[in-house]
C-alpha cells in the first residue's frame, strides 16, 4: 500500500484482491462461529436442524419404536377404548390426536405388559382389572351383552319369517286375475299394437 | 342489531304460536280467513327469522365481541368464508339456522303445493309453525340465543375450531341441516292427511319432491361429513359409528325405506299405514338426532356442549312422538289397502323385505347407539359399543340389503314367473359369481370383501342390463342412435332410471367401503432424506423420503409443514405436504391446541395419507404415519353418482302422462280389478 500526497492510500490490483479475499476469509470463519447450531439439512445431508419455533408444532414426541409399529401391539391397542374422551381406540388415539398425553401413556402400558411376557388376552384382562370392562371397544360376548351383538338380527330374522308368513296368508287370500283358457290370438289387431305401443312409450321405455 | 335480532326472535315466536293456532283451527272449523292467516303467519315468522339471521351475520362481520357467541366462535382474522360459516358452528346459532330454513321451506311448501291439495295446507302451516316455534322458544327459554351479551368486550375472540375451518364446515353441516330439516315438510303433510282424514294416494304426491329433497340433502350431508372427516380430523378413516354420524344415518334410512314402499302405495294402494308410519318415524329421528348431538347423554367427538337444551329436545320428542302415533293410531281403519299382494315372488313382495332390512339396519344403528346406555340401566356397567361392534352387527345387514338392490328392481310387479326371473338373472348372477371366483383365485380371503365385491358386480350388472335393455327398445322402436335412445330412456322416465343410477352409486360405495379392509399403515420417525417404504395391496412398494420442515405463517395460523416425496416402485410421484397448525387470533395469541393437518394423494386404486404427529427434541427429525387406503376415491365417486341420480329423479318436468302414470294411475286401475 503506497500513501499518496493528498493522504488517500493507493492499492494495486493485487493489493485488492489479496485485502478482498482476506476478507472474505474472515466473514465465512466469522459466521461459521456465530452459527453454533448444525447447518440446515439437505436430503441425505445428515444431522437434521432445529426448528426455528419448536412450540408451533405441538408437544415433543419421543421417537418411533419397533413396538410402536409391533402388529401385536396394535392389535392390542385397537381393542382398547381411550380414556381421554375422544371415542376411539388408544391405536388411533395416540397416532391421529397427537396433543393427547393418555393414550401414550395407555401405549407404554401395553407394551410393558408385553415385555413382562403376557399374551394379548390376558394384557386385556388386566386392563379391565384396572379399568372396567368400558375400556374394551367391543363388549366381551356374555351376558346382557349378547343382546348388543344379537338382538338385531334376531329380531330382523324373526319380522322376516312373521312377514313371509304374512305375505302367504295374503297371497293365498289374493282373488287371482281370470285368465282365459286359450288365448283368442297370438297377436293383435293394429290399433290395439299401436295403443300398446303409446301406453310403452308414456310408461316407461 | 342484536336488540333486533332478539325482538325479531320474540316476533317470530308470537306469529309461529299464532300460526299454529290459525292453522289448527282454521282446518279443523273449515275457516278460510283463519287458514289463510296461517299460511300468512309462516310467511310472516320467515321474515322476522331472516332479519334474526342478518342480524347475527352484521354482528359476526363487524365481529361485536360483545355477543358472546361471537366472541366464541370467531375472531378478527378468521377467514371470511367461516366468519359467515360461524353462523351454525355453535349450538346457538345452528338452532337459528333451524328455525330460519324451517319456516322458509314452510313457506315455499305453502307456496308451490298445488291448489287442489288445499284441504291440507293449514295443517301444513300449523304443524310447520309448531316446529319453528319450538325452536325458537327454545333459544329463548333454554338460555340458547345467539343474541346474548357479554359484561365485558374482548380484544378478540377465541376463533372457530381449527377442525371447523375445513371447506368441508361450509358445507357438510348446512347440507345435513337441510336434510334434517326438510322432513319436517313431509310430517307435515302426513299429519295434514291423518287430521284432514284425506288419506288416499293424494298427499303422497303433495310431498313426493320433499321427501326426495330431504333424501337428496341428507345423502350428500352424510357424504360431505365423511369427506371432512376424512381429510380433516386425521385418523385415516370416513366413518367411525360416532353417534352423531348415527343420528344422521338412522333418517336417511328410513327415508330410503318410503321412497321404495312409496311406490308399492302409488302402483298398487297397498302400505298405506307403513308409509305413514315411515315419515313420522322418519321426522322423530331427525329431532331425536337433534337431541343425541346437543343433550350430552351419549359422549361424541361431535358433540355441542353440554347444556339444558337436551331436556327440551327430549320432552318435545316425547310429546310430538305421542301425539302423533296416537293420531296414527286413530285413523287405522281409514287406511285399508285398495289392493292385495298377488304373489311371494312380486316386487311388492321383495320391496317389503327391502324395508324390513332398512328398518333392521336402522334399529340395529340405533340400537348400538344406545347399547351403553342400557347396558349401564341393566347391568350397572357402561360398556363401549365401537366400531368393530357396529361392523359385526351391521355388515352382513348392509350385504343382504346389496343383495336386494339386485333383485328388487328386476322382479315383475304383482307376479313374476320362473321363465322370466331366469331371463332377468342370469347374467347377473353369473357376472356376480364370476367376479367372486376371480377374487379368490387372485388371492384374495377375506370373506365380506370377496362377497360386498361379488354382489357388486351382481348389481352392476343388473343395472346395465336394464339401460342396455331399455335403450335396446327404444333404437328398435324408434329408430334412434345409441346415444340418444339412452338420453331419451332416462329423460322419459327419470325417476326409474335415475333410481338405477343412485344404485350404482350405492354399489361403488359398498366395494369402496370393502377396500378398507386392505388399509395398511405404518409409523416411522425420519430425519430429512431419510425414508419409509410401505406395500400396498396392489404390490406397489411406496416410498415415503422427508425433504425437510418449514415453518410460516399464514393468515390465522402458525404452520410447521413437512416435505415428503413419494415414490412408487422407485418412480417419483409427487409431493405430500403435512402439517402441524397453531390457530393464533389478530395478536397472536393461540387459541387452540396444535392441530395436524393430513397430506392426501388420491389415486384411483389407493389414497396416501400422511400426518406429521410431531416433531423429537424441536429438530427437523419428525413422527410421520403413513397409510394406504385403498379405494377411498371411489366413496366420493359414489356420493356423486347418488347424488346425480338423486336431481335425475326429482327433475321438474316430465309429460303429463308420465306423472299421471306415476302418481296415483295405476292405484285407480287395481281399484277396478275384481
Amino acid at each position: 500500500v503506497t500513501r499518496r500526497y493528498d493522504a488517500t492510500s493507493y492499492v494495486d490490483r493485487r493489493g485488492f484482491l489479496t485485502l478482498g479475499a482476506g476478507a472474505l476469509l474472515g466473514v465465512v470463519a466469522s459466521w461459521r462461529q456465530s452459527t453454533p447450531q448444525a447447518p440446515d439439512s439437505l436430503p441425505g445431508t445428515g444431522p437434521s436442524g432445529r426448528l426455528w419455533d419448536p412450540a408451533r408444532a405441538g408437544r415433543p414426541l419421543d421417537p418411533v419404536t419397533v413396538a410402536d409399529n409391533d402388529a401385536a401391539i396394535q392389535a392390542i391397542e385397537k381393542q382398547l377404548h381411550c380414556t381421554c374422551g375422544c371415542n376411539l381406540d388408544v391405536y388411533t388415539c395416540r397416532t391421529t390426536d397427537f396433543t393427547c398425553t393418555v393414550s401414550p401413556a395407555l401405549h407404554q402400558h401395553v407394551i410393558g405388559l408385553a415385555e413382562k411376557g403376557m399374551t394379548g388376552q390376558q394384557i386385556l384382562d388386566q386392563f379391565v382389572r384396572e379399568h372396567g370392562v368400558a375400556i374394551l371397544m367391543s363388549p366381551p360376548k356374555r351376558g346382557f351383552n349378547l343382546a348388543g351383538y344379537f338382538a338385531p338380527s334376531l329380531l330382523i330374522v324373526a319380522a322376516g319369517v312373521v312377514l313371509t308368513l304374512v305375505l302367504r296368508r295374503w297371497t293365498r287370500a289374493a282373488v287371482p286375475a281370470p285368465v282365459p283358457d286359450t288365448p283368442s290370438s297370438t297377436g293383435g289387431t293394429p290399433e290395439e299394437l299401436e295403443r300398446l305401443r303409446g301406453e310403452l312409450e308414456r310408461l316407461s321405455v | 342489531m342484536t336488540l333486533l335480532g332478539t325482538l325479531a326472535l320474540w316476533l317470530a315466536l308470537l306469529v309461529g304460536v299464532w300460526g299454529a293456532l290459525a292453522g289448527f283451527v282454521g282446518g279443523l272449523k273449515d275457516r278460510p280467513d283463519l287458514a289463510r292467516s296461517a299460511r300468512n303467519a309462516v310467511f310472516a315468522m320467515c321474515g322476522a327469522l331472516v332479519v334474526a339471521v342478518a342480524a347475527l351475520e352484521w354482528a359476526l362481520f363487524q365481529h361485536d365481541f360483545n355477543v358472546e357467541y361471537v366472541a366464541a366462535y370467531t375472531s378478527r382474522n378468521l377467514p371470511i368464508f367461516y366468519t359467515w360459516s360461524a353462523l351454525y358452528a355453535g349450538q346457538k346459532g345452528s338452532l337459528l339456522f333451524w328455525a330460519t330454513v324451517l319456516s322458509a321451506f314452510g313457506s315455499l311448501a305453502l307456496v308451490l303445493t298445488p291448489r287442489r291439495h288445499r284441504e291440507l295446507l293449514p295443517y301444513v302451516a300449523a304443524v310447520v309453525s309448531v316446529v319453528a316455534a319450538f325452536f325458537i322458544s327454545v333459544m329463548l327459554f333454554g338460555h340458547a340465543n345467539p343474541f346474548q351479551r357479554l359484561p365485558y368486550t374482548p380484544l378478540d375472540g377465541s376463533g372457530l375450531n381449527p377442525q371447523l375451518q375445513n371447506p368441508g364446515m361450509v358445507f357438510h353441516p348446512p347440507m345435513l341441516y337441510l336434510g334434517y330439516i326438510s322432513i319436517t315438510i313431509p310430517f307435515a303433510f302426513a299429519i295434514a292427511a291423518l287430521l284432514s282424514k284425506r288419506l288416499d294416494t293424494d298427499w303422497l304426491v303433495a310431498i313426493r319432491k320433499w321427501t326426495l329433497l330431504s333424501w337428496l340433502f341428507l345423502s350428500v350431508g352424510i357424504c360431505l361429513g365423511m369427506w371432512w372427516a376424512y381429510v380433516e380430523l386425521g385418523w385415516g378413516g370416513y366413518w367411525a359409528w360416532d353417534p352423531v354420524e348415527n343420528a344422521s344415518l338412522l333418517p336417511w334410512l328410513t327415508m330410503t325405506a318410503f321412497l321404495h314402499s312409496v311406490m308399492i302405495q302409488e302402483k298398487r294402494g297397498m302400505l298405506k299405514k307403513w308409509n305413514l308410519a315411515l315419515i313420522i318415524g322418519s321426522w322423530l329421528l331427525s329431532i331425536f338426532g337433534t337431541f343425541i348431538t346437543r343433550s350430552g347423554v351419549i359422549s361424541s367427538v361431535h358433540s355441542f356442549t353440554q347444556s339444558s337444551v337436551g331436556y327440551f329436545f327430549l320432552a318435545f320428542l316425547i310429546v310430538s312422538g305421542v301425539a302423533s302415533f296416537a293420531l296414527y293410531a286413530n285413523r287405522l281403519p281409514l287406511l285399508e289397502a285398495e289392493a292385495r299382494l298377488e304373489s311371494m315372488v312380486s316386487r311388492e313382495a321383495s320391496f317389503l323385505f327391502n324395508n324390513l332390512l332398512f328398518i333392521g339396519i336402522a334399529f340395529s344403528v340405533l340400537w348400538g347407539t344406545l347399547f351403553p346406555i342400557l347396558s349401564e340401566l341393566v347391568q350397572g356397567v357402561k360398556i363401549t359399543y365401537g366400531p368393530a361392534t357396529f361392523n359385526f352387527v351391521n355388515i352382513p345387514l348392509g350385504l343382504a340389503l346389496l343383495l336386494l338392490t339386485g333383485i328388487g328392481p328386476l322382479i315383475a310387479w304383482r307376479r313374476a314367473s320362473v321363465p322370466n326371473l331366469r331371463r332377468q338373472f342370469a347374467v347377473p348372477a353369473t357376472a356376480g359369481g364370476f367376479m367372486a371366483l376371480v377374487l379368490l383365485v387372485a388371492g384374495m380371503r377375506d370373506f365380506y370383501a370377496v362377497v360386498a365385491m361379488g354382489l357388486g358386480a351382481f348389481v352392476a350388472a343388473t343395472i346395465v342390463q336394464e339401460f342396455a335393455r331399455g335403450t335396446g327398445a327404444r333404437r328398435r322402436q324408434y329408430g334412434e342412435e345409441y346415444p340418444l335412445a339412452f338420453a331419451r330412456l332416462i329423460a322419459r322416465n327419470r325417476r326409474r332410471y335415475g333410481g338405477y343410477i343412485v344404485h350404482a352409486g350405492i354399489v361403488i360405495l359398498f366395494v369402496a367401503f370393502a377396500g378398507m379392509a386392505f388399509k395398511t399403515e405404518t409409523e416411522a420417525t425420519l430425519r430429512p432424506g431419510e425414508s419409509a417404504s410401505l406395500r400396498s395391496p396392489y404390490g406397489y412398494t411406496y416410498t415415503f423420503t422427508s425433504l425437510g420442515l418449514s415453518q410460516y405463517d399464514a393468515l390465522n395460523r402458525q404452520v410447521t409443514a413437512a416435505a415428503v416425496e413419494v415414490r412408487r416402485d422407485g418412480r417419483k410421484i409427487g409431493l405430500l405436504n403435512p402439517e402441524k397448525r397453531q390457530h393464533v387470533d389478530a395478536f397472536g395469541r393461540p387459541t387452540f391446541q396444535p392441530s395436524t393437518e393430513p397430506g392426501i394423494m388420491s389415486l384411483l386404486r389407493e389414497d396416501l395419507y400422511v400426518v406429521m404427529g410431531g416433531v423429537v427434541n424441536g429438530t427437523e427429525q419428525a413422527v410421520f404415519r403413513f397409510t394406504i387406503n385403498p379405494l377411498v376415491w371411489w366413496v366420493w365417486y359414489g356420493g356423486m353418482i347418488i347424488a346425480l341420480g338423486g336431481l335425475i329423479v326429482m327433475w321438474p318436468g316430465g309429460s303429463p302422462a308420465a306423472k299421471q302414470s306415476q302418481a296415483g294411475y295405476s292405484v285407480r286401475l287395481v281399484g277396478k280389478q275384481p
